[in-house]
């Protein structure tokens, strides 16, 4: 802030404060009693007495003039005067999260040389580790870790991105961002996009009309198995998902896989490291595994 | 009968239905999105019906259209009264009517098609900004001309909040709704990020402070003594709190981003202000108040006195609690919790709205031409469940915000949050319950005052009255 503008607030902040005691104090005179009207009538019988104004409401007033005085002596208010206290909000945040950190770091520390599978079996990094989900996690993922439409279920054996301790961890890390490419204008036609459609869903053992579901395979070795792979399995490298299970990420009707083939999906499971560290990231690492049933397979 | 020497009632007839009908719609769509919290499926999966487009409908409804048109209605009327005038610019006052029900119409066909300028209390785009800016000028014109003409050389108490309200809120309107538009139903702010939230407190704030206040202050300094039958307690004391309050409450604002990235100075001298504009505050409630002494025992048989001490008393809470809830350390508990919902409902319902229920039981029958109300009991049932209704509000909020900061704020041995959030929103949902149920409360008592309205003012034919002249 420059000094000019600092000015500003100071002048205008003090001048403010020592108008108003001004105005109370010029007024304040008057003994009690003294109840005379004005002597002006309005509207045929509204008049106005001119009682004193009230000692402990004047009080009230300067209490708290003098509590705001003493505030912007010690705490950042006049201008660039940071305050006798020198407070700021970013110090306080930061001595707190420090504070907070030295407190809490031997717990996390504890488990930062086991295994994932022996943090997993840990009832103390596990009930963190369950409170940590429930509020960085469960927004997407559910309470339950159940997932919804576009949040993957991390309950069941699937695992978009590999189900390993490495990859989870990567996971974590790193977040992923998983890319389905818009094919609408690749395929041509709609035609040809039912026909991808119809073998994409018989791929799984759902109803499609076969003659279509024939014509969709080709199609599918051309544009597809790139990254679905040409048995349509996908491939955890690429996040690309297995389609010939009964997992569907964003639904398996005929109109919801129009929809993805023809217009892509974009989704993003965002980096945790900076929000938690690698030491509650271990302990996300086991909550999760242990969230799934064939966990470590 | 010269026009000139009769009062212009008309106007304020028609502000006075409008009045109650807003009122109604207002706390209908209410008790609407109250009944959403607690059963979420009420929005019917239509996104006209949902919570995030019908809540600011419920805000401007009750705020600009019900509030709005009660400070319309008096204001003509005690102006007019206390100027010993006519109003000034009969079809400049005609536009005032027709021009704030059209905003209003817009607002309700605008809002539930999710059109938004996405600042609360400032919603409305800016084709309906512009409207409401020429809408102001011209109350403006009408309001000042008439005090320009008055026939009496003080200018009466009342006038001088309603002048300041009409005056602020006209500055505070423009200024936090510059905008370049990028066609007719889009635009860009011309403020960006902090400095843009900035501009929205001061208005935001402000918005409370003149229009939701300092206006209603006007309605009180004259309903009151006259409902009272007593002279006002002090002359001094309204002059005082007057030129305190309308000079302080305008640096409150930045109250509203405790916490953020406004800059730490900038929060200190909200809080501050906030906490010296507690007297001030509190000079218009014991003017009130202590104008009734001598009076006490017309509580007893007048209901429209009870509405308009009541109100004070809620006035008089709620300007508390504000400068309590903008010291940093309670912010900190308080901020983003239903607590600031409980207590803006103890302001709105508790003060704008009761006094301005007494205030309409009062002039009503006046501009009608009737001796009275149809009913004084129903006024009375009116004041028990509307006073029910405000109270079991306001205490389920206040218990459910406590609450809420206190399970956000939970820390366990191992530095985990203790609760979830869904956990809190979990422990609220009876809170919500009751919310409704008071909020039911207070619209059945606007449904009792339909009632006692329309049997009222049925077949009535005004008159004309004559300008009194002056004393």
């Amino acid at each position: 802030m420059s000094s000019f503008w600092s000015w500003y607030i100071i002048i205008l902040t003090v001048g403010s404060i020592i108008a108003s005691v001004w105005l109370m104090s010029s007024n304040s005179k008057g003994s009690p009693g003294e109840v005379d009207t004005t002597g002006h009538k309005w509207d045929g019988d509204l008049q106005e007495y001119n009682n004193p104004l009230p000692r402990w409401w004047l009080y009230l007033f300067y209490v708290t003039v003098v509590f705001s005085v003493a505030y912007l002596i010690l705490y950042p208010g006049l201008g660039s005067f940071a305050g006798t206290s020198k407070w700021s909000q970013v110090d306080q945040y930061n001595a707190q999260m420090s504070e907070a950190e030295a407190k809490y770091a031997d717990f996390y520390a504890r488990f930062r040389d086991m295994e994932i599978q022996a943090i997993a079996g840990d009832q103390a990094a596990m009930r963190a580790a369950g409170n940590i989900f429930g509020n960085n996690c469960a927004q997407c993922h559910g309470s339950d870790g159940r997932g919804a439409v576009g949040f993957p279920n991390l309950t069941d054996d699937n695992w978009q991105w590999g189900g390993s301790e490495d990859a989870i961890l990567a996971t974590l890390r790193n977040g992923r961002n998983g890319i389905m490419p818009a094919q609408a204008a690749v395929l041509g036609s709609d035609e040809a996009v039912e026909e991808v459609v119809a073998y994409v869903r018989s791929m799984s053992g759902l109803e499609a009309p076969a003659d279509k579901a024939k014509a969709g395979q080709q199609r599918f070795a051309m544009v597809c198995a790139a990254c679905h792979g040409p048995d349509g399995k996908g491939n955890p490298m690429l996040g690309a998902p297995n389609l010939t299970d009964d997992t569907w990420l964003y639904g398996s009707s005929p109109g919801d896989i129009r929809y993805t083939i023809a217009n892509g999906r974009a989704n993003q499971m965002p980096a945790q490291l900076d929000y938690l560290g690698e030491d509650r990231l271990r302990l996300m690492a086991a909550y999760v595994m242990s969230l799934s049933e064939t966990a470590g397979d | 009968m010269e026009r000139a020497s009769t009062y212009n009632d008309r106007v304020v007839r028609q502000f006075t239905i409008m009045t109650v009908v807003w009122g109604v719609v207002g706390m209908l769509v209410g008790v609407i999105i109250a009944a959403q919290l607690v059963w979420p499926a009420l929005n019917f999966d239509v996104s006209w019906l949902s919570y995030g487009r019908l809540r600011p409908l419920h805000t401007n409804a009750v705020i600009f259209a019900f509030g709005g048109s009660a400070l319309f209605a008096t204001s003509y009327y005690v102006v007019q009264r206390t100027c010993h005038v006519r109003l000034f610019a009969d079809g400049l006052a005609a536009f005032t009517f027709w021009g704030w029900q059209v905003v209003i119409v817009l607002a309700a066909i605008t809002l539930p098609l999710g059109l938004t300028q996405g600042k609360e209390y400032a919603e409305l785009i800016w084709p309906i900004d512009l409207l409401i800016a020429a809408v102001w000028v011209a109350y403006a014109v009408v309001f000042f001309g008439t005090v320009a003409l008055r026939k009496v050389s003080h200018i009466y108490v009342a006038n001088w909040f309603y002048g300041a309200f009409i005056l602020t809120i006209a500055v505070l309107h423009i200024v936090n709704s510059l905008a370049l538009p990028t066609g007719l139903l889009h635009s860009y702010p011309a403020y960006s990020g902090v400095v843009d939230a900035m501009v929205q407190w001061w208005y935001g704030h402000n918005a409370v402070g003149f229009f939701l206040t300092a206006g209603f202050l006007g309605m009180m300094y004259y309903f009151v003594p006259k409902q009272a039958g007593r002279p006002v307690y002090s002359y001094r004391l309204s002059v005082v709190h007057f030129w305190a309050l309308i000079s302080i409450y305008m640096w409150a604002g930045p109250h509203h981003l405790h916490y953020t990235t406004l800059p730490d100075w900038a929060q200190s001298l909200g809080m501050v202000f906030s906490l010296i504009l507690l007297a001030p505050s509190w000079g218009g409630m014991i003017n009130g108040i202590m104008t009734l002494s001598g009076a006490w025992h017309k509580l007893r048989t007048d209901p429209i006195l009870k509405f308009l001490i009541v109100s004070l008393s809620f006035y008089g809470m709620s300007t508390f609690e504000g400068p309590m809830m903008s010291i940093k350390t309670v912010n900190a508990l308080s901020h983003y919790t239903d607590w600031t919902i409980g207590h803006v409902h103890s302001g709105a319902l508790g003060w704008v709205a009761m006094i301005s229920i007494g205030c309409i039981y009062a002039l009503l029958p006046k501009v009608f031409n009737r001796e009275s109300m149809y009913s004084i009991k129903l006024i009375d049932v009116h004041f028990w469940v509307s006073t029910i209704g405000v109270v079991l509000y306001i205490a389920a909020m206040w218990m459910a915000g406590v609450m809420q900061g206190l399970m956000w704020r939970a820390v366990n041995d191992d530095g985990t949050l203790t609760y979830t959030f869904i956990e809190s929103l979990n422990a609220t949902y009876p809170f919500y319950g009751v919310r409704l149920l008071g909020g039911t409360l207070f619209l059945v008592g606007m449904l009792v005052m339909v009632y006692n309205v329309w049997m009222t003012i049925r077949g009535s034919k005004p008159a004309e009255q004559t300008v009194i002249q002056p004393a």
